[in-house]
């Protein structure tokens, strides 16, 4: 390994105590560069002393870097802010801190395996994504129209589940930040009678990786559609709670209406979808317009308000969450009446098995492993072939794209005809969205910075990727 | 069937059979490399004796009129909002139409693609690039997904492409906006230079990144990992089948 990069400890001259920080290092600089005025470092001193001092100078614009680290940014945002007094002259926003490189991961993994890693994408609405990378995939493969109806129902099903969970988070997260440590425990409560519901189908709260190339993982465990029906009522309640909690509080509107304002122009210039979008005025909504899935079977409505601020982005939000309960319960009865399949018939692509409990842990199905270790050889190379190598998918490039929580989500994904990706790009709403940040902060206050990124609601997993 | 027609080729054949590749959907389809063996599996001899297999990597090459759908009526109406020779060929492959536009062209296509109150794409919504290691010449290419919302959500590609030596191509933030960051990820993924953009710097990776990730000649990376005795490589130095 004597070729292999080696890391040494930082040149001791070069490391700066806390004592040195009067001496107006920027301690965060790359090395060599000269910092442009003064710096004020928060760390280990008082920060009444680092206040004062600031407020002794008051004709000076002062440059505050909010975050990466700031619990209000959604995780690892940094803002960098311009400040005169309290009022924002100029912001900008630093993402990549949580960039992993998923993209090109995909291109070493199979077709299928892809899911694993774009779920983590926007781990807040995993199942958009893999729908998304999905419906790219079945593009690419021709199959659009194979895919049974069960599977697309179910992919319905948890999308909009899913939708509610990322509503809520945002909800919850926006609350907390403005100081309403309530709204955020009740959103979070009820986002996590969802999630224990996706528990129970996919065997996973988050990352499920639920949604395969040609339908899904697995077919709906018993009793799970009991389970979403008793949901219904109580996740209900629990919007109607939050709504009743949030929508006419004095508090909540003295800090939310007239904040954040982007008008439409703004939108259809920055490419803003999603309840941005809708808040601004425009009812479109790829549901509609573009029906993938099947939505054109269920009765829903697009809410859209006129206000254009992140007030009405909530007001999107809540109603969007009570649009979406309405979908969860026409397929629930679309689902009870379908036994259907729930992956393609295609043998060259399908799953060779249905996973099941046994007494050693969850694994394919007892008759399935009888039958390749029993009874059929080719069973047992086609099973291994299938999921070492993978299927193969015919050279071409396709886009799909699905209304997720935050906006269009789209996946633009190219084959060279082998059993991998040869390129997969993700169109984020949230990173797309993020754009918008210098147009919705400049010129107010500092503290509307934060409600105004919260009702982007951005999350940086799917920034970053 | 007339004879403009192209041939109804079952583009999901390739699977079906499990050969390396599809066969063209086009007259002339575009070759952008070559798949050999058949197998996929390069660390080891040739024991099957199909490894002296040589067979390209077709893409969907230049539609033939009439397209079909609604391409036809999308297709007249770009003819009538730019000037003819802006667009190197047109291609309809799995129900999406792509324009292929030579680089010099793309800002002017772009502005009559978003003014032209026929075509009306307001919105650019992602920009991606793709890098072919083995089209010599034409390397890398970056690809615009447009939305119409005023035409119903129609829905338009644009591929245009730039040799590795000379990776410019003209910015679209004048027409679009929202492009601004996407170009920046273009820019530090695989190193193209939008040229006009307002501020070309890198946006996912450090400042001071040397390299661009998503290019296919940078390597993925990784390091062995061990459990109970056994070695994992890393996930570019496993076998592969692909």
């Amino acid at each position: 390994m004597s070729d292999s990069t080696v890391f040494t400890a930082a040149d001791p001259d070069e490391v700066h105590r806390i004592d040195d920080l009067d001496e107006n290092v920027d301690i965060y600089a790359a090395s060599g560069a000269e910092s442009d005025g003064r710096v004020f470092n928060a760390v280990g001193g008082d920060w009444e002393d680092i206040v004062g001092e600031v407020g002794s100078r008051p004709e000076e614009r002062i440059v505050v870097n909010m975050g990466p680290q700031h619990p209000s940014t959604h995780g690892v945002l940094r803002l960098i802010l311009e400040l005169e007094g309290e009022t924002v002259t100029e912001a900008r926003a630093g993402i990549g801190y949580l960039h992993t490189g998923i993209e090109k991961n995909m291109e070493f993994r199979t077709w299928t395996q892809g899911v694993t890693f774009c779920t983590r994408m926007d781990y807040v609405m995993p199942l958009h994504t893999e729908t998304a990378y999905c419906l790219a995939v079945e593009k690419l493969l021709g199959i659009t129209d194979q895919i049974p109806e069960r599977a697309s129902a179910i992919r319905v099903l948890m999308m909009e589940l899913n939708r509610i969970t990322s509503h809520l988070v945002c909800m919850g997260t926006g609350g907390m930040e403005m100081g309403a440590t309530t709204v955020m425990t009740i959103g979070f409560r009820e986002r996590e009678r969802i999630l224990s519901v996706f528990e129970m189908i996919s065997g996973l709260r988050m990352n499920h990786a639920y949604i395969r190339p040609g339908g899904v993982a697995q077919d709906l465990p018993a009793g799970a559609l009991q389970a979403i029906r008793d949901l219904i009522p109580e996740v209900r309640k629990g919007i109607h709670e939050l709504e009743l909690l949030m929508i006419e509080n004095p508090i909540l509107k003295g800090r939310m209406v007239g904040v954040g304002s982007l008008d439409l122009t703004g939108c259809m210039a920055l490419g803003i979808t999603g309840p941005m979008l809708r808040s601004a005025g425009l009812p479109h909504d790829l549901r509609k317009s573009a029906p993938y899935c099947g939505y054109e079977k269920y009765d829903f409505d697009i809410p859209v308000r006129h206000g254009a601020d992140a007030y009405d982005r909530l007001c999107v939000r809540i109603d969007e969450m009570y649009q979406s309960l309405r979908i969860v319960e026409q397929v629930c009865d679309e689902l009870q009446n379908n036994p259907g399949p729930v992956m393609v018939e295609d043998k060259k692509i399908a799953w060779p098995a249905q996973l099941a409990v046994g007494p050693d842990g969850m694994g394919n199905s007892l008759a399935h492993i009888k039958e390749i270790m029993g009874t059929s050889m080719e069973s047992l190379i086609h099973h291994f072939k299938l999921v070492t190598e993978g299927f193969r998918v015919p050279p071409g490039q396709a886009y799909a794209a699905v209304e997720s929580a935050k906006g269009e989500l789209g996946c633009h994904a190219v084959s060279d005809g082998g059993t991998r990706p040869y390129r997969v790009h993700f169109r984020e709403p949230s990173f797309n969205n993020l754009q918008a940040v210098s147009a919705m902060c400049e010129g107010a206050q500092v503290a509307d910075v934060i409600v105004a990124v919260a009702s982007i609601d951005p999350v940086m997993g799917g920034v970053d990727r | 069937m007339t004879e403009t027609t192209p041939p109804a080729v079952d583009p999901h054949a390739a699977a079906q059979d499990n050969l390396p590749a599809a066969p063209g959907t086009t007259p002339e389809p575009v070759e952008v490399g070559e798949r050999r063996g058949m197998f996929g599996a390069r660390d080891t001899g040739d024991t099957t004796g199909y490894g002296g297999l040589r067979a390209p990597i077709l893409f969907p090459g230049a539609a033939v009129r009439p397209y079909g759908g609604n391409f036809d009526a999308l297709a007249d109406a770009v003819e009538g909002a730019i000037e003819p020779g802006m667009i190197e060929r047109v291609v309809i492959d799995r129900g999406e139409m792509t324009l292929v536009v030579p680089r010099e062209h793309l800002p002017a296509v772009a502005r009559a693609l978003r003014d032209d109150p026929a075509l009306r794409f307001e919105m650019c919504l992602s920009v991606s690039g793709v890098h072919y290691l083995a089209e010599t010449g034409k390397e890398l290419h970056v690809v615009y997904h447009l939305l119409s919302i005023t035409n119903g959500g129609r829905r338009l590609r644009l591929e245009v492409t730039a040799p590795d030596s000379d990776p410019h191509i003209p910015s679209v933030v004048p027409s679009y906006p929202a492009a601004d960051w996407h170009e920046r990820e273009t820019w530090d993924m695989f190193g193209i230079i939008f040229d006009g953009h307002p501020a070309l710097t890198r946006v996912l990776m450090p400042d001071d990144w040397p390299g661009h990730p998503q290019r296919k000649d940078y390597p993925l990376g990784g390091i062995p990992v061990e459990y109970k005795g056994g070695t994992v490589p890393p996930p570019d130095q496993r076998r592969a089948y692909n």
